[in-house]
């Protein structure tokens, strides 16, 4: 007879593992990835190729020679970054910036606190910030959708909805004279707008959303609180002043809100544990966002309010545990 | 349909032995009957090398409080009394019996005419589930009579009768309702009848839509019971999950169910009573699962205690070639044996053969803190963190954490995307942790 295994219960396992769901994640980024191809040509195409090649290149030599780890890149959590970081970027940026900011993310945000599940912070935010504040006019650079489909080097570009908004109101436009030039809201939900290039299509991004909330990788608290809190903060203050403040129905289709919501905020290892916690997570991103895209220097504030909610997450796992069965209260 | 609310997960069923029925295995040549099969202080031998017993006759005495009657399932020879190896791996004094035959006492009766009416009073049904050395059979094999010695001041209004069998593969609690369903009945009478309560509720899962049935129509027959069936999630046959999901009640932390006003037995339990009460029958056989993927004839079986599992095992086609592990019990919360000659005792409900590849964990990645194992745990603890307090030996946060609380059903580690030892690193924490604070008691 053969030797007995001998270990503790359980003796069963779930099918779920780390590699699956992050597979998972990132089949659920194809439709914006097709659509930001569609609008955006090759460019497109290529920024991601190269941004995921670096993430997995930078990842296995880090992992090899900084971590002492057996190198694997199979887990896929590289690639996630790698999509999420070209996403976040327009596809005009020079190949060499996309390089850069790929390792960026991987050095600095995860090999650094040291990989898989222990970086603070989304490492593709890291590398999207990066690459704002180290190359602010190529990242502000916004090709046009349908435009240049199949040139690698564009000429035509135009601001995003969000950077008219904040770039008309500084020039003491009127809002009604500003949203003369705001592109139609069936174009901002299909995504045919100036942007990054995986943030434009808000329906692919739901579609995405939707199929990870059905293969059960991420739950409906933090995209419902985050972008909940969104709606109503921009409800109440186009309430009050409509001439000043834009509706919120905007605001859910500018920018990288939707993106941010579902692939981004949710990344689960950057997020609470548990629902309380993700719901209160998702409440200060959406607060945060408003604020930053009302009041800041930056006509968009997804990236930093999910990086500063970040920040907070470990205080949060802290301050809302689970319900215990059986809870006695002073006990 | 009810069900308990916090945590749970629903592995796949494989109940693939359930619509085997019972099946007598003959009786072995040699038993061997640890006096330890129960929570609590093991009995003490009373019986001597050498010496001849019948069938049912007591061999060792429950010693203390929280102890059990043991007796022999032959009738033969004692031909030692000496530390075996039982299927815990650890050595355990055990009686030896080469059996002769199969010559019951003459106090048990073994007609299988069913005896419905109890004369016996309270105290009267207590003593008789003490003296028949009843445990509980879902695993626990806590002394039944213990859980029926209701304490001062408290008061028992349920009784919750368990017939959930939540592990995945185990059917010998389904088999034995539907063998033995009238008979359970009356155990659960005399059951309510030794608690003075007016309300028995069975709890059975929503996967043995036969047995519901069945225990549904024969309730009628008796006052106060009623049949639920419940949603299949595990572990709803945890004691306090089963309470949550029939009463609503919960029982608070570190307290037992009386707290709450409910008792609970298994059916299986509620059978041995209605042997012990109404038939004099000594508790010294049970039915028992063998299963398995691999299993040519998943079974359930009728074996005398201290029958060993390797002979059970030829009863349902032999031990298959590619064997990996060898469990006693459920897969969730059952034990893998180093040694498959050890004795079926009071408490083996199954015995579950693994394949080599079956038997294999996952490779254990990095904690993605992705929080499923907080979402599934049925105590609403926090598994991820309590493994890393025990991994950093920190015994006094993980105290702070409740560690005590986890009753170790494997939720958190059956789910864990990174196949972590999420469990292995609790158990060792739960044991330091009540370590110190039995210390710190003295």
């Amino acid at each position: 007879m053969n030797l007995l295994t001998v270990s503790g219960s359980p003796h069963i396992h779930g099918d779920q593992t780390v590699k699956k769901i992050m597979w998972g994640v990132v089949f659920a980024m194809l439709p914006a990835m097709v659509v930001s191809i569609w609008y955006f040509g090759i460019a497109a195409l290529t920024t991601t190729i190269i941004a995921v090649a670096t993430c997995l290149v930078a990842e296995y030599f880090m992992k090899k020679y900084l971590l002492n780890e057996t190198p694997s890149v199979s887990d896929g959590s590289a690639i996630i970054t790698g999509m999420l970081l070209s996403f976040n970027v327009p596809s005009s940026l020079p190949w060499w910036q996309t390089v850069l900011g790929s390792i960026f993310a991987i050095g600095v945000a995860k090999i650094a606190f040291g990989g898989l599940g222990k970086n603070l912070f989304n490492p593709a935010l890291v590398g999207r910030i990066f690459l704002l504040v180290s190359f602010p006019v190529n990242m502000t650079h916004w090709p046009l959708p349908m435009s240049n489909r199949w040139v690698l080097v564009d000429a035509l570009s135009g601001p995003t909805p969000l950077g008219m908004l904040k770039e008309g109101m500084a020039n003491g436009q009127t809002l009604s004279a500003i949203k003369v030039h705001l592109p139609a809201y069936q174009d901002m939900f299909m995504g045919q707008i100036g942007g990054s290039l995986g943030e434009v299509s808000a329906i692919a991004i739901l579609i995405g959303g939707l199929y990870m909330l059905y293969r059960k990788i991420i739950t409906w608290h933090i995209p419902v609180a985050y972008l909940g809190t969104v709606a109503a903060f921009t409800c109440i203050l186009y309430l009050i002043d409509p001439t000043h403040f834009i509706d919120p129905i905007f605001h859910l289709l500018a920018g990288g809100l939707m993106l941010g919501a579902f692939f981004m905020a949710t990344d689960m290892v950057t997020s609470p544990m548990t629902y309380k916690g993700m719901l209160v997570f998702g409440v200060g991103c959406g607060i945060l966002t408003v604020l930053i895209r009302n009041w800041g220097a930056y006509p968009e504030g997804v990236s930093f309010a999910i990086l500063i909610m970040n920040a907070f997450v470990p205080l949060i796992n802290n301050a809302f545990k689970p319900k215990r069965f059986g809870e006695v209260a002073h006990g | 349909m009810k069900t308990f609310k916090l945590g749970g997960i629903h592995p796949e069923e494989n109940k693939i032995s359930d619509q085997q029925p019972i099946e007598v295995v003959p009786i072995p040549q040699t038993v061997y009957i640890p006096v330890s099969q129960h929570l609590g202080a093991p009995a003490k031998p009373i019986v001597e090398k050498g010496e001849v017993v019948k069938t049912g006759q007591l061999i060792a005495k429950g010693d203390g409080f929280i102890s059990a009657n043991v007796h022999s399932s032959v009738s033969g020879k004692v031909l030692k009394v000496e530390e075996v190896v039982d299927f815990t791996g650890y050595r355990r004094m055990s009686v030896v019996i080469e059996s002769d035959g199969d010559d019951w006492m003459e106090s048990i009766d073994r007609s299988l005419e069913i005896k419905k009416e109890c004369t016996l009073e309270s105290k009267a049904i207590i003593d008789k589930i003490n003296e028949m050395g009843i445990v509980g059979m879902g695993g626990a094999t806590f002394p039944s009579y213990v859980k029926l010695s209701v304490p001062q001041g408290k008061k028992a209004e349920y009784l919750l009768i368990n017939g959930v069998e939540c592990e995945p593969y185990l059917t010998s609690d389904h088999s034995l309702m539907l063998a033995k369903g009238r008979e359970i009945m009356v155990g659960i009478t005399i059951l309510m009848k030794g608690l003075h309560v007016k309300q028995a509720m069975i709890g059975i899962e929503n996967n043995k839509q036969d047995a519901i049935q069945l225990m549904t129509t024969l309730a009628t027959e008796f006052q106060g019971i009623t049949v639920y069936a419940l949603k299949v999630k595990y572990p709803q046959g945890a004691e306090k999950q089963l309470i949550k999901a029939l009463v609503g009640r919960e029982v608070p932390s570190g307290k037992l169910p009386i707290e709450v006003g409910c008792v609970v037995h298994n059916v299986g339990t509620a059978f041995a009573v209605y042997e012990a009460v109404q038939k004099n029958k000594p508790l010294f056989e049970r039915v028992v699962t063998i299963t398995g993927k691999s299993v040519k004839k998943p079974s359930n079986l009728l074996a005398r205690v201290g029958t060993s599992i390797s002979a059970l095992i030829e009863v349902a086609g032999g031990l298959p070639d590619d064997t990996g592990k060898i469990i006693s019990g459920g897969p969730m919360m059952g034990r893998a044996l180093s040694n498959a000659d050890a004795p079926i005792t009071k408490g083996t409900s199954g015995i579950l053969i693994m394949t080599e590849k079956e038997s294999k964990r996952n490779p254990t990645m990095n904690c993605i803190r992705c929080g499923r194992c907080i979402t599934v745990c049925p105590m609403g603890l926090e598994p991820f963190l309590l493994a890393k307090l025990a991994e950093n030996q920190t015994w006094d946060e993980a105290e702070a954490e409740h560690i005590l609380d986890c009753m170790e059903c494997g939720s958190c580690q059956y789910t864990c995307p990174s196949a972590r030892p999420l469990l292995d690193n609790v158990r060792v924490g739960k044991s330091m942790v009540s370590q110190i604070i039995r210390t710190r008691k003295n």
